[in-house]
């Protein structure tokens, strides 16, 4: 029963996207030409992987609004550590890039598990501490794309089979993802720990290190996109990326992940990406002022988050639902 | 004392804590101290930094952001919170530049300013009352469509031309170095502190925050204090825009950026439970001095701002951390 409403949920969202492709293309027909397609989603693509790590952090009834500082400060350290290695194999750019980002993750995990702090007192504090020493190691100085080895920036775009390593990257994120969240005992658990926390507690479940692995597996995730984020636009410093946090939580929501936790599918986040990604990439062609989007994505969150809320009205007990809805 | 309590080694104190006792251990002292030991080590750091003109434009750093933090601090006690203030500054502070535009006096203005943050304050108040859906997706949708309306109305242009009268807000002094904001802040405090610690409604915020449904049940119009919280919190956004429009003398729909978040770094370095239920004005009081004594005594030493927002962070957590890493190396 929860498993249809959740897979029809995701199939009004495909739908949504689908219709507004569909809209674009009745007057610009390249836009949904395949080739433009591959774009737009290699565009989306950091979106996509940051969204991914953010639903489980949200599954756990956590936020994570540190993830753009995050990716800011992973891209600027790998920047720095190339222009002073520039022979450095990519193999172990990514493994730093992915490590410096579940470390940032584990702190933020390991503040909310072992002190008990609210996750997003946490997160907005290391968000500051972290674009802060962007600045410290940076000196506040820009890393430009002559200062970065070719094969540095050559990973995101080098192609195979026609799609570029950073939509691979994706692909590959979404696949190992949902195969942990479907097939493992560590994603069935944080499922576990956001439904019910107290049942989770009797059946075995350690609450807060299943919060503590989602804070560790969006860090990494926010650290790879990094490193792909830095040598795609070739180019790191302090404020790369701002913002972009929320951009990730909105994606989440309209992709039906419930903030109260427990509820939310990779798919759903991906598509939630893919339609603000769609969204983004549409604007210009549609020859809308792209001061039009912040307004445009605010309202597809609140239209979500008001379907969303429609679609699981009728759970709960009746005490707790008067108590939701008073007159 | 029960037979239970002796079984579980628990000792019972014959006396309870004294009132002067208990107020010495609150988080209010705490935080009190903080600021002192900051106030001291800030005078022997720099020695601009004992100069009355200068502490009076310091309070200008907090004094917008605090006014929003007491309407935010009630919010977040009855279990809430409001993502889109800074919002509701760009998109109040778009309005009265649009009301320039068309010839409005000052007065007409104060009254677009305040009715802006009302109307946003009633969107957000409608969306979470009416629908019962979580307000902080509700805030950070808001939060990216006030902001958005204004980028369209403004996309990269900047609104100025304000009336020279209207300036009084933001720069004018009621006497000596005592500026208007100053005054503002002070009076504000005082309303949400009486509001909150000596009225009916105060204790209903307190009852939502601690349990929406007992509350409810004990006939208290959850929704409806809700709402007005919201509406509260979207006015003295109004008022902030109003002050901040006046010091700045224009318009930009980028104005006011990530204040959300240290108006809520205010407002829980306050000792305000972000889970909601406990929570006081004066501690939000000495936490908004808190932060402006840092960023001022920092800025005086030439600590880049990006820096003091390490600072800002690291208390954030540390004022938290600190008692409980205490309570644990005790344990």
């Amino acid at each position: 029963m929860l498993k249809r409403l959740i897979m029809s949920r995701e199939a009004l969202l495909f739908g949504a996207i689908a219709i507004l492709c569909a809209l674009i293309a009745t007057r610009f027909p390249g836009f949904v030409a395949p080739s433009n397609l591959v774009r737009v989603f290699n565009d989306t693509s950091p979106l996509i992987l940051l969204a991914i790590g953010q639903m489980i952090v949200i599954l756990t009834k956590c936020i994570d609004l540190s993830v753009a500082a995050n990716l800011a400060l992973t891209g600027m350290c790998v920047a720095m550590l190339n222009t002073v290695y520039p022979d450095l194999p990519i193999a172990v750019t990514l493994v730093i890039a992915v490590g410096l980002g579940a470390l940032m993750g584990m702190f933020n995990g390991i503040l909310v598990w072992k002190l008990a702090i609210p996750p997003i007192v946490v997160t907005l504090g290391t968000m500051t501490i972290f674009r802060g020493i962007i600045f410290l190691v940076s000196d506040g100085n820009w890393v430009n794309s002559h200062e970065m080895s070719a094969s540095f920036k050559a990973f995101p775009r080098s192609e195979f089979l026609g799609l570029p390593m950073l939509s691979w990257t994706a692909i590959l994120a979404v696949i190992v993802f949902t195969l942990v969240m479907t097939r493992t005992t560590l994603g069935r658990g944080f499922y576990a720990v956001g439904g019910n926390p107290h049942a989770a507690t009797y059946t075995g479940l350690n609450v807060g290190r299943s919060q503590f692995w989602a804070f560790t597996i969006s860090g990494a995730l926010a650290g790879l996109t990094g490193y792909l984020w830095v040598s795609r636009y070739a180019v790191a410093y302090v404020d790369i990326a701002g913002g972009f946090e929320l951009d990730v939580v909105a994606a989440c929501v309209i992709g039906g992940i419930s903030i109260a936790g427990g509820i939310g599918t990779v798919g759903g986040a991906v598509l939630g990406a893919l339609f603000l990604g769609v969204i983004k990439n549409a604007l210009p062609v549609v020859n809308i002022s792209p001061f039009w989007q912040l307004a445009i994505s605010g309202a597809a969150i609140i239209i979500a988050v008001i379907v969303n809320a429609r679609a699981s009205r009728e759970k709960g007990r009746i005490i707790l639902k008067s108590a939701e809805k008073p007159a | 004392m029960s037979l239970s309590d002796h079984l579980q080694g628990r000792s019972i104190p014959d006396r309870l804590q004294s009132p002067l006792e208990k107020r010495l251990k609150s988080w209010e002292s705490l935080l009190l101290l903080v600021a002192i030991a900051i106030f001291i080590a800030n005078s022997f750091a720099s020695p601009y930094f004992l100069n009355a003109w200068n502490l009076s434009d310091a309070t200008f750093n907090f004094t917008e952001k605090a006014m929003i933090a007491f309407a935010m601090a009630l919010l977040i006690i009855s279990g809430e919170i409001d993502l889109s203030v800074a919002a509701i500054i760009a998109l109040a502070s778009t309005a009265m530049g649009a009301a320039v535009q068309a010839g409005a006096g000052t007065p007409v203005l104060v009254l677009v300013g305040l009715g802006t943050g009302l109307l946003c304050g009633a969107f957000n108040g409608l969306l979470v009352t009416r629908f019962g859906l979580p307000s902080i997706v509700v805030t950070i949708g808001t939060m990216s469509l006030f902001r958005g309306i204004s980028y369209i109305i403004l996309g990269d242009q900047a609104y100025g031309g304000y009336p020279s009268d209207f300036a009084f807000f933001g720069r004018g002094y009621v006497f000596w170095m005592i500026s208007f904001e100053l005054v503002l802040f002070a009076v504000i405090a005082l309303i949400y502190g009486v509001i909150l610690h000596m009225t009916n409604f105060g204790r209903a915020v307190y009852a939502i925050g601690n349990n929406p449904t007992g509350a409810l049940f004990s006939g208290i119009r959850v929704a409806r204090v809700k709402f007005i919280l919201f509406l509260l919190t979207g006015l003295m956004s109004g008022v902030a825009a109003i002050c901040l429009t006046s010091r700045l003398g224009s318009t930009r729909p980028s104005i006011a950026t990530g204040w959300e978040l240290e108006v809520v770094t205010m407002v829980v370095l306050g000792g305000v439970n972000i889970l909601g239920g406990s929570g006081t004005i004066p501690g939000v009081v000495i936490a908004a001095f808190v932060m402006g004594l840092v960023t001022f005594g920092l800025g005086l030493l030439n600590v880049p701002g990006i820096v003091m927002s390490i600072v800002i962070g690291a208390l954030l957590i540390g004022v938290i951390a600190l008692p409980r890493l205490w309570d644990m190396w005790r344990a």
